[in-house]
């Protein structure tokens, strides 16, 4: 039986090789509302099962996860402030699509309201595209002064923007009396995605998410579905020529440049690139809770997303899906579930921790990670002794470049 | 830029023609510095004994933080290592310096100045042995097998340790904050015109300043120092030179873990409060203080220290233009990104690839 299956799959034709396992992922997870139920019921497995709606928040998260592996894993720029995209987008999302600027009147495509109610709402699905050009933005911003910066450098400047746009959003609740982010309170509610009334009744199509029944499997379909395109987007730009470059410019800076590579261009397409997607999956995730919060964007946010991908390999687009699902499933239901089963209470106080051990175990044992990138993993385990990063050596003896020279 | 840097260098008038901006960027930097000098001016024209107090302050914060930036400093000096864990360190050594003082010893502002001064003398000697210890553990654990790894490694383990350390303050201390009375206490030592010095201030000064200069003394005049210096600049020459690197670097380590424990106490008897995430806090604001003085750079990080203590207190104590203490964080990582931006080896530094 196994044997003929292994034959019958070496006979499918590469692409469809290829494409088996992802598919067969996916195809799972769009089933797995439908399927919970009846999976509920296995013992042991069935309890650490997450609810669909924590799923939702998984999802999120692996999308900042593989968003941030376009900056950290692809071009080897370590951002330790991701949670200022993630913030972007959420306040985007807030400013777009709720009673904050109730100075304004204006509806387009706004569902399940009064038309009449006070500030801006837009529909949510514009939000969406609109969050990800404005963090976008925000990313290039924030690139082209500092991404001339090196290595660790440019890490601190990242957790620098990343403590400051947390501190600005609780802050500028009143700019010379401009209440702009509503302070520590934050802004709630905020409208739901949906399709209104016209679409429903000819396609079928759901109203109104928040409003609706089955509220958690719609959010959880759309959030598949922008994953789907996150990860559509990442693999593709990864086998074009930007990904190359991005490539290129993680391995050696100098070389890259003296092969012509745009150093400055490059960085910053791989920045508002990761900042695209932390973007709509903060306005996809504040909708989702109906609100944007400012103590939602922690610094610690920003490790944990560079956590997912460290996890799972750095520059592997399913290494972060992976990475991003675990830890996330961990950090929202796992630990606690599986500390109530094995009998330890409390244990939300031991989740940083946690974290923090898997980050150093996995950086002294397996430093490429769970499912290892084929170009990093050579790099890794042939030791490189150039660092990528820097290109001044101040340690180690035989570096490439002697080696070069002998 | 490196064309840039040797024409400084060929110039006659390289000195003053590095105060000259040559691009926008330049211009934007020295205009920022415009803005700060006449922010500070205003105020002191205003009310120059309020400045000089709150100076004064500032100067007493700048010296704790000092204590911190220095560990950040040495073992970037060493390994190119932004230790991030070292803020964890000092939070740790701070805590337990506050178990020593008021769970073991019950000090508090009644008892007698002689049980002060022990108390104080014996907190600091087991704080200062405990962080050294942990700091030079952590080295030994996890650094030394990443030492040929590419540099992202060692960085993000660093993180990770940073996350282990501040769980275990969680556990063992709790999430509420470890207090103690004024032990010493704040009554006026003497007033210059109406600037006034207060012994707990001048008491961090008392401490800090002898523990520089016995620093600067190691690090200039002795062997183990020469050794350090060695390390720094090329670990394979200093080898071959016979110098033990392995012992070199572990003893940075447990110096810069005995500064952070002495920090951690010092922390503790100047603001009277800590818990498991001081560190964190306190260990980015030490860091932008190295990265400002030039990291690497002993001088440049109390340097560096002095002015961030100085910048928060006249944020937070000035009347004039002060954007007050809810922006002090932001105002400390803007620094933090202008000077990496604008002049990335810092004050006293010099200038890195990094710095593009």
């Amino acid at each position: 039986m196994a044997d003929s299956f292994r034959e019958r799959l070496d006979s499918l034709p590469a692409p469809a090789r290829r494409l088996l396992l992802p598919g067969v992922v996916i195809l799972f997870g769009l089933l797995y509302p439908t399927l919970l139920p009846y999976l509920d019921d296995i013992p042991l497995i069935g309890t650490l099962l997450p609810a669909v709606g924590t799923v939702v928040i998984m999802i999120v998260f692996t999308m900042m996860a593989v968003g941030l592996n376009v900056v950290v894993g692809y071009a080897g720029l370590l951002d330790l402030g991701y949670v200022a995209f993630y913030a972007a987008g959420a306040y985007t999302a807030a400013w777009l699509a709720s009673q904050q600027f109730e100075q304004v009147t204006f509806h387009l495509g706004s569902v399940g309201i009064n038309p009449e109610l006070p500030g801006i709402h837009l529909s949510m699905w514009l939000v969406l595209i609109i969050a990800g050009c404005f963090t976008g933005l925000v990313g290039i911003a924030i690139g082209l002064p500092t991404l001339r910066l090196r290595g660790d450098y440019l890490a601190i400047v990242t957790l620098g923007f990343g403590e400051i746009i947390p501190q600005f959003v609780r802050n500028a609740d009143s700019i010379k009396g401009f209440d702009l982010t509503h302070g520590a309170f934050g802004i709630s509610p905020i409208d739901s995605p949906g399709f209104g009334e016209a679409l429903n009744d000819s396609v079928g199509l759901p109203v109104n998410y928040q409003q609706s029944t089955s509220r958690a499997e719609l959010y959880f379909y759309t959030a598949i579905v922008l994953l789907l395109f996150t990860v559509f987007v990442s693999v593709r730009l990864r086998d074009s020529r930007l990904g190359r470059a991005w490539i290129a410019i993680r391995e050696d800076e100098t070389a890259a440049a003296a092969m012509g590579v745009p150093l400055m261009r490059t960085k910053t397409w791989a920045y508002a690139i990761g900042a695209v997607f932390g973007g709509i999956a903060g306005a996809y995730y504040a909708a989702f809770k109906s609100g944007a919060f400012p103590s939602d964007f922690y610094f610690n946010l920003s490790i944990f997303i560079l956590c997912m991908v460290i996890l799972g390999g750095m520059g592997s687009v399913w290494g972060a899906i992976v990475g991003g699902l675990l830890l996330s499933y961990l950090d929202q239901e796992g630990l606690a579930k599986i500390g109530t089963e094995v009998g330890i209470e409390d244990v939300p106080k031991y989740n940083f921790g946690i974290y923090g051990l898997i980050i150093v175990l996995v950086m002294l044992f397996r430093p490429t990670g769970l499912i290892p990138e084929r170009r990093h993993k050579r790099e890794l385990e042939e030791g490189v002794r150039d660092t990528p990063f820097y290109d001044v050596q101040h340690e180690g003896s035989d570096t490439d470049r002697d080696a070069r020279n002998d | 830029m490196a064309d840039e840097a040797r024409r400084d260098r060929d110039s006659p008038l390289a000195g003053l023609g590095k105060f000259v901006p040559r691009s926008v960027v330049g211009w934007l930097g020295l205009g920022f510095i415009a803005v700060i000098v006449f922010w500070l001016g205003a105020n002191l024209v205003n009310d120059p004994g309020e400045f000089l107090n709150v100076g004064f302050i500032g100067l007493t914060n700048g010296a704790v933080y000092a204590l911190v930036a220095l560990g950040y400093t040495l073992v970037y000096g060493i390994l190119q290592l932004i230790n991030f864990a070292h803020g964890d360190v000092f939070a740790l050594g701070g805590l337990v310096a506050s178990s020593v003082l008021v769970g073991w010893l019950g000090l508090s502002n009644t008892s007698s100045t002689g049980a002060i001064i022990v108390g104080i003398a014996l907190a600091l000697l087991i704080s200062v042995v405990f962080a050294s210890t942990l700091n030079v553990g952590i080295e030994l654990a996890a650094y030394r097998r990443l030492r040929n790894a590419p540099r992202l490694a060692p960085l993000i383990t660093a993180v990770g340790i940073s996350f282990i350390l501040q769980d275990v303050g969680l556990i063992q201390w709790g999430v509420e904050f470890q207090t103690v009375e004024k032990l010493i206490p704040n009554s006026v030592a003497f007033s210059v015109g109406s600037v006034i010095f207060q012994w707990d201030k001048l008491g961090v000064l008392l401490l800090t300043v002898p523990v520089l200069i016995a620093l600067t003394w190691l690090v200039r005049s002795t062997k183990q120092g020469k050794a350090m210096r060695a390390t720094s600049q090329d670990m394979d020459a200093a080898a071959m030179m016979g110098i033990n690197v392995n012992r070199t670097i572990s003893f940075t380590f447990a110096l810069a873990g005995g500064l952070a424990g002495a920090g951690g106490l010092l922390y503790f008897l100047h603001f009277t409060s800590m818990r498991y995430d001081t560190g964190f806090q306190l260990g980015l604001i030490a860091f932008t203080a190295a990265v400002l003085g030039g990291i690497g750079n002993l001088a440049g990080a109390v340097l560096g220290a002095i002015c961030i203590g100085l910048i928060e207190q006249f944020n937070e104590g000035l009347e004039l233009y002060s954007p007050g203490s809810d922006w002090t964080r932001s105002i400390v990582f803007g620094i933090l990104i202008a000077i990496l931006v604008f002049r990335p080896e810092g004050l006293l530094g010099e200038r890195t690839p990094e710095g593009g």
